[in-house]
């Protein structure tokens, strides 16, 4: 019924936006003595703007076609149009899912905002433009449109670490910054050749044209250099961690769940379809960097001291199971790959809120400083024990799903790379494990940790549903493959098509 | 009935574990014993069902996963194989539930224990009705799981969550190849459901995989690859080392998981999988010799040790090996009948131990006990039966030409049917099998000789520890005693009833499907039977000498196509008697090695009685090579523990902070803001300064690809 319904996308879209318009127009107008009554609303209509985004996103995939591969909810407003370009908005199998796990994340961010006092309608303003660009980013089906949206996304990320971030908080922001950037502007100048030759930004007319294949290679490595970033992939990772470790819990939440995925997305988008001769010469350079994330961030994560900054490391070689499967270009292994990408979305999200918990009544991050929680806080070490096993792949968790898939995929292309990614199964089991060891068990002997309290109300409301989606789709993954299996047909079909037949 | 039986246990962990603090711990014990036992009941019921009736079905419960040909179902499978597993696991950990009533009965935490003891209920469960590799995958985690959650239960002790750590992280390690083994296996037969896989096996036995840079008989390789998963869950060497420290854990935890039915899930998957490993001559071979090192390794470091848990730890580890060489030699009912008589006195012995640990205040180390028996005479009995089953006493009149039944213990049954099964594989070529049969021997005197010493350090001699726990030390009330009893019955009884069914006779019918009818086995487990006639003779000699050929790609085919034959024609005609005996001195020597065994450590022991303690005070190499375990440990630590943080360090230290943040986005900046604080002083910002040098960047690049790369 709302396929019909033309701005549906667009709505969904700019919700939270309206919400932070809403905000910024009580904080503009208001009386500086209303302060609190400022900082109350905002969050409360930050909540309403993302629990809305929710429902619609709820109903754009409860009514979205799964038989079908092509884009649907497509939105089209001409601008200039003399040029090709265009405002376009649509979703298919792969974008789809996207959309709702960053409405669905969003929510449970306001809610674990609590502890924010300082400017907070600014900080839900930030949120909430955050949660349009980066939403847009997945339903935009114009280059123009889809740049705008991504970079777009890195400004309130940046605020939102610059300004309550940690102490190091202007070194990390910087960093975030420029190291996207960098990888963005090589993309942008891609994406202007991309026009220059074929006369469109439309994505979807994209998506049939063929270019040569020495463009290809240099077009290939421009997005390579965005989406790596992104990603992130190896070697260009090591902004991650400081801003993992400097984000606020929410920051670290959205970065981890959401804007890591933007690469992956970007290589499903653009990469893959649009330059298969350039992905099928390069797979093999993606597939060494993959291992070498699993492996060598998995140790190095192993040696982290900080909570924050052993996860953040353990997302990179997460992320290295995504950039494998896709690359492996066979259904297992896409399929696999986006559902790492969701499944990986909830699990890092819930374990940097895991975090968060005891960062608010402690104020630390330090390993060294916990041991023992068990002894205050039952609840909190069942639940962080439950999203640690997730992550380290347990069947029956979503984290087993994504890594098998990936996995099996990469295994029809080489033994090796599976073997490298399957040994990476065994280290994050060895950090994991060490540091919940050190934070939950044990003697406490720490003092100061005595009067520390177990989840209240607003906690658990947060974890119940990722609670629920990781143990959902951990049994059932269907749930996922079957939005998004049109789709990856199509690609992986064209794909082959696209290459010269004796490569097979 | 199957679904309540799968998954009784996981709504009643779920209950205990989520309400248990709310409804109290009675209720969680209740609830969770009361799955467990109905379980146990429905079990029999299916078991006799399978076994008896013949009625093997497959339940499709859901779809777990499907991607292209990827289908993964949950699946209830029902055959024979599975029903032994299921009245073993059940029937156990319903005996271990009820121990644990009295042995916890002081925890305060006990509705945890209860959550997590139906937990590991369910994933077996899981793992043994699996009809693909990747339920049984997840059954395989989730023993893992729950495994480490109760190694690690009393979480205080730092050793317990190592001890956990440690086991969890090495079955990982057999996990790795495991999980690969399931890649390889669908990427060979594009699907990981028993069925498929197995029906295709014999078109595919030349099918070649490139691994490591060479190339391996497809199926060889994934045998291969199995068994190391099957390595990590049963404590193989290489991959032991997490059992003898996993005794940090309860001990109704150490009867159940890590005796009875865990460890054992590695011996069932070989079993399952036997048509890959009847393809696989090489790997079979592998499992053999892995087997029959494990089995003499675990039983010499036995010897050595003073924890009285962790000799029966060990113990178990040998018996595990025991079970593999069966199984690489190709007796795989043989294998699975010591599994399940195995499971009765193994689970008998840790509980008896937990009786004697309960009764004297939580000593453990044997060196502070001694004469006991006068304090704990129940406990003695059922530990005394528990031995007696473990040495696998007992007399095979038939071996000496009488027509009286064969009279013994459990183990007797089940133990001499794999020495002798090994000698008669031997005798016919399978590799190993000759090698195996000796050290079978060997490890059965090493059994008898620890399995004494620690009931003769326990209850006999004088009394070595602080007096006033002597005074206190008391044998089990109800709850703990009851279990023992059954399990001695067990003890006693499950060698001498089902031998027909495992091996016997009647084997042909009782596994159906599930497992080739005893092709070495009747003949060897010294069955008033043997010999097929010529032409079986002649078939067997084929599928022999392709055995072994290594590597035998062309052969395989014939060989297994020859080796039904003669399995089946070894099944027809059975009854006709004839040369395949194994000679007398092969049937006696298990025997006379026990009790070569039994009088060593009465000498030991018992006549000389301090000598033991006197000749480990005196620390020979030997000693020390033993009670350090062969330093495998040792060796561990120091190459992947300590390598893991060396090359972390070095990762992050060197790798992360120096080269790639030195020469990246530090050097760029450091460089960019001296750049850019000349180029503009009046600016404030950096973010300007930062978009500035990004636009000339951009406008660069630009023009780059308007006339320099666009030009085609």
């Amino acid at each position: 019924m709302f396929g019909e319904f033309e701005a549906f996308l667009s709505i969904l879209t700019f919700v939270p936006a309206i919400g932070a318009l809403v905000i910024a127009l009580f904080r503009f107008t208001a009386r500086p003595e209303d302060q609190a009554l400022i900082d109350r609303n905002s969050r409360l209509v930050a909540w309403v703007a993302t629990m809305v985004t929710l429902v619609l996103s709820i109903i754009l995939v409860a009514n979205f076609d799964r038989e079908t591969a092509g884009f649907q909810f497509v939105h089209e407003i001409e601008w200039l149009a003399e040029i090709g370009m265009g405002y376009r908005l649509g979703v298919d199998g792969i974008s789809v899912l996207f959309v709702l796990l960053t409405a669905g994340l969003m929510p449970l961010c306001i809610m674990a905002s609590g502890a924010i006092e300082k400017r907070v309608a600014d900080y839900m303003i930030a949120f909430l433009l955050l949660e349009t660009l980066v939403i847009g980013v997945f339903c935009a089906l114009d280059l123009v449109v889809f740049y705008i949206f991504f970079e777009g996304g890195l400004i309130p990320m940046f605020i939102i670490i610059g300004v309550w971030g940690g102490q190091n908080r202007v070194y990390a922001a910087f960093k975030f910054f420029l190291y996207t950037l960098l990888g963005s502007v090589l993309m942008l100048v891609a994406m202007v050749y991309m026009f220059l030759q074929s006369g469109t930004t439309d994505i979807t007319a994209l998506l049939d044209y063929e270019f040569a294949r020495n463009a290809q290679m240099w077009m290939w490595l421009a997005f390579f250099a965005s989406f790596a970033v992104k990603m992130p992939m190896w070697p260009v990772h090591t902004w991650l961690p400081d801003a993992h470790v400097q984000a606020p819990t929410a920051g670290s939440v959205i970065l981890a769940g959401v804007l890591l995925k933007l690469g992956g997305y970007g290589f499903l988008r653009f990469s893959i379809p649009m330059f298969p001769e350039a992905s099928d010469y390069f797979a093999p350079l993606v597939f060494a960097l993959s291992i070498i994330a699993i492996i060598y961030t998995s140790l190095v994560a192993f040696r982290q001291t900080d909570i924050k900054k052993l996860i953040a490391y353990s997302s990179v070689a997460h992320m290295g199971f995504v950039t494998m499967g896709l690359f492996a270009m066979n259904e297992t292994g896409v399929q696999g790959a986006i559902f790492q990408m969701i499944s990986h979305g909830v699990i890092s999200g819930a374990l940097f809120l895991c975090v968060g918990v005891i960062y608010d009544r402690m104020h630390t991050r330090e390993i060294a400083f916990y041991g023992g929680l068990v002894h205050r806080m039952p609840a909190y070490a069942a639940i962080f024990a439950l999203f640690t096993m997730a992550n380290v792949g347990l069947p029956g968790t979503s984290g087993f799903i994504g890594e098998i898939m990936t996995m099996v995929g990469a295994f029809q292309v080489s033994w090796w790379i599976a073997t490298g990614a399957a040994a990476g199964v065994i280290l994050s089991a060895m950090y994991m494990l060490t540091m919940y060891r050190d934070v939950v068990f044990g003697e406490m002997t720490n003092p100061k940790l005595e009067t520390i309290t177990d989840l209240n109300r607003m906690e658990w409301a947060i974890f119940i549903p990722l609670i629920i989606m990781t143990l959902w789709l951990g049994v059932s993954s269907t749930v996922v493959t079957d939005i998004t299996a049109a789709s990856v047909d199509n690609l992986i079909t064209n794909y082959n098509a696209a290459l010269p037949a004796p490569a097979q | 009935m199957a679904p309540i039986i799968v998954f009784g246990p996981l709504l009643a962990s779920a209950f205990a574990g989520l309400f248990g603090n709310y409804v109290g711990h009675r209720a969680a014990q209740i609830v969770t014993t009361g799955a467990v036992l109905l379980s146990a009941i429905l079990s029999w019921i299916v078991f006799f069902d399978v076994t008896v009736g013949g009625n093997t079905t497959t339940i499709h419960l859901a779809t777990w996963m499907s991607v292209g040909d990827f289908d993964v179902s949950w699946a209830i499978k029902l055959d024979s194989l599975s029903a032994v597993m299921l009245v073993v696991v059940n029937s156990v950990s319903s005996l271990v539930h009820i121990y644990s009533w009295g042995y916890m009965s002081h925890d305060p935490h006990r509705a945890r224990f209860f959550s997590y003891l139906s937990l590991f209920t369910f994933a077996m469960l899981a793992l043994v009705t699996a009809d693909n590799f990747l339920q049984l995958f997840f059954g395989w985690e989730g023993v893992g799981l729950a495994s480490y959650l109760l190694i690690g239960f009393w979480y205080k002790k730092k050793s317990a969550n190592d001890a956990a750590i440690k086991a969890f992280v090495t079955n990982r390690v057999g996990d790795f190849g495991f999980a690969l083994g399931i890649m390889a296996i669908f990427l060979v037969f594009g699907s990981v459901a028993f069925d498929d896989v197995f029906a295709q096996v014999g078109d595919q036995a030349d099918a070649v995989l490139s691994f490591a840079g060479m190339s391996f008989n497809a199926i060889e390789l994934i045998a291969f690859l199995l068994f190391i998963g099957a390595m990590g869950k049963s404590a193989q060497f290489f991959l032991h080392v997490w059992l003898p420290d996993a005794m940090e854990g309860p001990t109704p935890v150490s009867a159940l998981i890590h005796a009875a039915t865990m460890v054992t899930a590695g011996v069932f998957l070989v079993c399952r999988a036997f048509p890959i490993y009847e393809m696989a001559p090489n790997a079979s071979a592998i499992v053999t010799v892995i087997g029959a090192v494990t089995a003499l390794f675990a039983a010499t470091v036995g010897m050595a040790q003073n924890d009285i848990k962790r000799v029966v730890a060990y113990s178990t580890c040998s018996q595990l090996g025991y079970m593999f060489f069966a199984a690489g030699l190709g007796l795989y009912g043989a294998a699975m009948f010591h599994l399940f008589t195995h499971a009765f006195f193994k689970a008998l012995l840790f509980l008896g131990s937990g009786a004697v640990i309960h009764g004297v205040h939580d000593e453990q180390d044997m060196r502070k006990m001694g004469g006991l028996f006068r304090m704990m005479p129940m406990t003695w009995l059922m530990m005394i039966i528990g031995t007696l089953a473990l040495t696998g006493v007992g007399f095979s009149f038939g071996a000496l030409g009488l027509f009286l039944p064969d009279l013994g213990f459990a183990g007797f049954f089940s133990k001499d049917a794999i020495i002798e099964g090994a000698f008669m594989a031997g005798r016919e070529g399978v590799l190993f099998g000759i090698p195996a049969f000796w050290i079978g021997t060997i490890a059965a005197l090493l059994t008898s000789f620890y399995s004494w010493r620690l009931i003769f350090m326990t209850f006999h001699g004088t009394y070595r520890g602080p007096k006033d726990v002597y005074d206190h030390a008391h044998d089990p009330k109800w709850p703990m005693a009851l279990p023992l009893v059954v399990l001695a019955v067990g003890a006693v009884l499950a060698g001498g009833l089902y031998k027909s069914s495992f091996i016997g006779d009647n084997s042909g019918h009782f596994w159906g499907e599930a497992l080739p009818a005893a092709a070495h086995g009747p003949a060897a487990a010294g069955e008033d039977h043997g010999a097929a006639d010529d032409s079986g003779e002649d078939t067997h000699a084929v599928a022999t000498d392709s055995h072994a050929e290594p590597a035998a790609d062309d052969h395989a085919v014939v060989a297994a196509d020859d080796h039904a034959v003669a399995a089946d024609e070894h099944a027809a005609e059975g009854d006709h008697g004839g040369g395949h005996h194994p000679p007398v001195w092969v049937l006696l020597s298990p025997f006379f090695a026990t009790l070569i065994g039994f009088l060593g450590a009465i000498w030991f022991y018992l006549i000389n009685e301090g000598m033991g303690a006197r000749i480990a005070a005196r620390g020979g190499p030997l000693h020390s090579f033993l009670y350090n375990k062969w330093y495998v440990d040792e060796i561990y630590h120091f190459v992947f523990v300590r390598g893991a943080k060396g090359l972390g360090d070095l990762f992050w230290k060197v790798g992360d902070v120096r080269i790639i943040d030195g020469f990246g986005p530090n050097g760029v900046a450091g460089s960019t803001l001296a750049a850019a604080k000349r180029l503009a002083k009046a600016q404030s910002g950096y973010l300007y300064h930062y978009a500035f040098v990004m636009l000339i960047g951009v406008l660069g690049l630009l023009l780059w690809a308007q006339f320099g790369a666009g030009g085609q």
